[in-house]
Formats: C-alpha cells, structure tokens, sequence
C-alpha cells in the first residue's frame, strides 16, 4: 500500500535523521489524541447502542401480551385459559405465561393501593406470549386464533411500543458514525496540513535528495513513518482516555439500576473495534501524508 | 554520424526563461564529449549557474533540445528524472549537505538511494573519504567542518555513486588557493577514471592548471567560445 523497494535505509539511524525534528515535536500527535479520544467515544455509544437495540429486538419483538378484560371474573379466566390452550398447540410459539393474580396486585399496587385483592375490581387477565423469531407468521396466526376465542381480548405487541425508542436509538447510532466519519475525516485534514508545513521545512533536504535520484516514493516513505508514529502516538492517548471514561460511564449506569439503561452495554467485539481504532487512525494519517506528499512534489521536476 | 551523437551532453538551440521575463540562456548550442574535461566560465550573472541546473536536471529549457545519455531530457517524463540524475553528480557552490547527518552518512546518501545494501555501504563510503583526506572526520557534523572539507565531503556524494558526469558550481568558491588545487586535483583524478567533468567557475587562473580541459565562455546567456569539438562535432583535444 505505501510502497517498498530500497528503502529498508530509511528505518536506519541515517534515515531517520534525515527528519531530524524530534517525535511528538509538533501539536500533531495530541490534536490526534484529541480527535480520538472523540471519536472513541461516538464509536463506543453507537456500539453500545447497536448492541442494546439489538438486545431489544430480541427480546421484545417477538413478544406479545393478551389482556381479556371481562368484569365476570369466571368468563374472563375461561377465555384466559382457553387462549392459553390454543396458543400452546400453535406452531411458533414458544412460551405462554399467565399473570397470575400476585404478580397483578404486585403491579397494580402503586396506582391501587394495598388492599387490590380484597376488593373485587375487575382486573384484567394477562398472558405474556414469546414467538419463535425463525417461524414467520406466526404472530399474525396467533392473534387471529385469540380474536375467535375471545373478539374483546386486546393485543400489544410490544414492538409496537418500543418502535419510537427503536427509532430514537437508530437514530442515535447514525449520529455517532457521522461523528466518527467527521473526526476521521478531521484527523486527516490536520495530518494533511503537517504533511504541509513538513515539507516546507525540510524543503532543502528533499531538494538535495532529488538531486541524487531519491524517488518521490522513497521522500514521503521519509514523511509517513514520521506521521505514523505521531499518528499512533495520538491514538493510543485518545483511545486511553476515551476507555477511562467508558468505564466511568458503565460504572453510573450500572448505578441507576434501569433495565433499559442496562442493556446499553459494550460487548467486547465492541471493545476490539474500539481498539482498532488507534491503528485504522495510523493508517489513515500514512495514507493522507504519502498523498498530500506525493501531490506536493509532482508539481516540482 | 548525427551531429552531437558521441556527445554525453547535447543542447541545441536551448533556451531558458524564468517566468515572463527576458530569456537567460538564448540559443545554447554545444556538445559535451564523453569523458573530457570542461570549464564553465563567465562573469557573475551570465547564465552559469542557470545552464548548470539544465544540466543537473533542476530544469526544463522553455525552448531547445537537450539530450543527455542519448535520450531527449526535456520531455523525458518525470518518473525517469531519478534514474537519470542518479547518473549525474552535482557539486553545488553552497554544498548543500544535510546538516544533521555525519560526513560519512552524507557520503553513503546517494548509495542508499539508490539502494546498494547496508553491508555493501560502508567500504565504498570508507574509500571515499581516504580520497578526499577525511578519513578521520567520517562521524563530523557539517557545521563543524570546515568549508574546504565540506566541500569535499561534497565532491565525495557527488561521485560515490559512479557518475557518468560530473557537474560543479563554483566548487571553490568558498575555499582557499591551496584547498582550490586540491579539489581541482580530485576532479582531475576523477577524470582520469573517465568521468566527464563540468565545472563552472569565474575564476580563471583554475582553467590552466588542467591543460586538456575545453571551455564553455558564456556572456549574457549565449555561448561566446563554445568547446572544441561539440557541436560540430570534433573530438576534444586530450
């Protein structure tokens, strides 16, 4: 990719002194630092935020909830047990679970009050079902069978419920690639204008290489290990920090307790790619010099 | 024989300008034979330095041919610029060393950029600085040289790589008489071992002290005593 063939000499210590500022001379590598600190951070929420929405697609899409709401009590829990019934021989329906009557005082309780079972307020029933993802349809034969056994039975399918937050997080993780996108494309325009300013200072140096036959090729090889070592310096800082505060940021959520906020988590795929970031960084910093080098001395003879 | 064929350095009817302004080399017609000695000479601002870098391949003419190595070199495409300047050596009046490389590195540069192998480096490189006397200022800083050893740290990267022409601007201008001879006796040695020699100089007591060498008098950017057998195509007295 950035060109071989006589330029072992340029790792030597002659080589590397043809460039003779020292390493992390200039605001490169902690503007660098800086931009991935930044771009880490959106990585990790779009991650985390793909993981989670991915969490929730699994675990809620493919669930529904049946209420029969029925003021006769020996009606409502007929129906209830017949759709139960039904819904069991069906194919693509794993699990079935009645509420039973203490889970329903249970939730009922913040808005009732305590003494919800010694009255006789028509509750209704409620069956959770969980469809097999892999079995299309299924969901849809489903609430066909529950309407013929009970037509006032009200069915929430709870993706349906969840799509606003499926949007909201989609969303979200749109933004953070474009943030990751832009502080990349940032980090390039900075190296772009070292690679600038390298090349007007060691204007003689490359002149005098040109003169005894050094090829464009072997001058920007000179200028990208100086970047990419920058370049890479810059990463690791950002990519250090940016951890810090992830684990910083777990930690807090961790301490709210929610269920939602808890299933914003960074599964370590998440982490490898975050760690990549540092070198796929260097890479784009060795590409954006050869380039903006290569550029600048083909317009010399 | 096509007029200027033997020739290692061909111009015809070359002409250079820089910019919009007036021409500063007109009408450059003159060969420079295989293996021949050759001063430059003229008085300051007469184009000397401009027809060096025509030569050394720092320029294209805006007008004219000029063929180096038998090849057309003002529309040689840009890609092959490297392998023909590595067959050039350049001596520049202000040496141009890289000033953070050691004499020794400075002289082993044109190896490595042409690729020669690390181990086959340092005994050329060694031999070069016996030749020029530096052998024991190999690890010396060019600031810390002074102007006739930078020179000839100079001449020595300027021929490590075996050139087929050397090209010197002023190359004493910055050195005393006695360090003067001593570098004109390096070019004539080098000349010896059939490199052809170019050498621009406005000093004129150097131009005896070579008896076989030819000169190139140019005045106001034209050729007023052009070198026995070029472009008519004798062959220089030896």
């Amino acid at each position: 990719m950035f060109g071989r063939g006589s330029g072992s000499w340029l790792t030597s210590t002659a080589g590397r002194r043809l460039l003779p500022e020292g390493w992390l001379s200039g605001p490169m590598p902690w503007v660098i630092a800086i931009m991935m600190f930044l771009m880490v951070l959106a990585a990790a929420a779009g991650l985390a935020l793909g993981y989670a929405a991915r969490g929730l697609d699994a675990h809620l899409s493919g669930q529904i909830t049946i209420q029969i709401v029925d003021a006769n009590k020996a009606r409502r829990d007929q129906a209830a047990a017949m759709i139960a019934a039904r819904l069991a021989t069906m194919a693509g329906v794993r699990s079935i679970r009645r509420i039973n009557d203490r889970e329903m005082t249970e939730l009922l309780q913040p808005w009732l009050g305590a003494g919800l079972a010694d009255n006789d307020l028509p509750v209704p029933a409620m069956i959770d079902v969980d469809f097999d993802p892999a079995v299309a349809g299924a969901m849809k034969a489903a609430e066909g069978a529950v309407r013929r056994i009970s037509p006032l039975a009200r069915i929430d399918a709870h993706a349906q419920w969840l799509a606003p937050l499926a949007g909201l997080i989609g969303s979200l993780r749109w933004l953070a690639g474009v943030l990751v996108v832009l502080m990349a494309a940032a980090a390039a325009f900075t190296v772009v204008l070292a690679a600038r300013a390298a090349l007007n200072t060691h204007q003689a140096t490359i002149e005098v290489m040109h003169h005894l036959g050094a090829t464009d090729a072997q001058i920007a090889r000179l200028f990208q290990r100086r970047i990419a070592i920058d370049a890479l310096f810059g990463g690791l800082v950002g990519l250090l920090l940016a951890s810090i505060v992830i684990f910083a940021v777990g930690d807090r959520i961790t301490e709210v307790g929610s269920d939602l906020l808890g299933s914003v988590d960074l599964p370590a795929f998440g982490w490898a790619v975050l760690a990549m970031l540092p070198l796929g960084g260097t890479m784009l910093a060795m590409l954006a010099a050869r380039l903006t080098i290569l550029t600048a001395l083909r317009r010399r003879l | 024989m096509r007029p200027g064929a033997a020739n290692i350095v061909q111009f015809e009817n070359v002409g250079l300008r820089y910019g919009a302004g007036a021409e500063t080399l007109s009408d450059l017609s003159f060969g420079l034979a295989s293996g021949s000695f050759y001063f430059l000479t003229g008085p300051s601002g007469a184009g000397k330095s401009s027809l060096l870098r025509l030569i050394y391949l720092a320029q294209r003419p805006s007008r004219g041919l000029i063929r180096m190595f038998g090849e057309d070199v003002v529309t040689l495409p840009r890609d092959r610029m490297p392998a023909f300047r590595r067959r050039i050596g350049t001596v520049f009046q202000d040496f141009r060393l890289i000033p953070h490389l050691t004499a020794y590195e400075n002289i082993a540069l044109p190896l490595r950029v042409n690729g020669v192998a690390e181990a086959d480096i340092d005994v050329p490189v060694r031999e070069m600085l016996d030749w020029v006397g530096l052998s024991g200022r190999a690890n010396a800083r060019p600031h810390t040289l002074s102007g006739g050893e930078q020179q000839r740290v100079a001449i020595a990267r300027a021929v490590i790589g075996r050139p087929e022409i050397l090209v010197a601007d002023e190359p004493t201008g910055n050195v005393d008489p006695e360090m003067a001879e001593r570098l004109l006796y390096l070019f004539v040695a080098l000349n010896k071992l059939g490199t052809t020699i170019f050498v621009a100089t406005h000093d004129l007591h150097l131009v005896p002290r070579v008896p076989h060498a030819q000169t190139i008098r140019i005045d106001n950017g034209r050729v007023i005593a052009p070198a026995v057998g070029s472009y008519d195509d004798r062959r220089p007295a030896r």
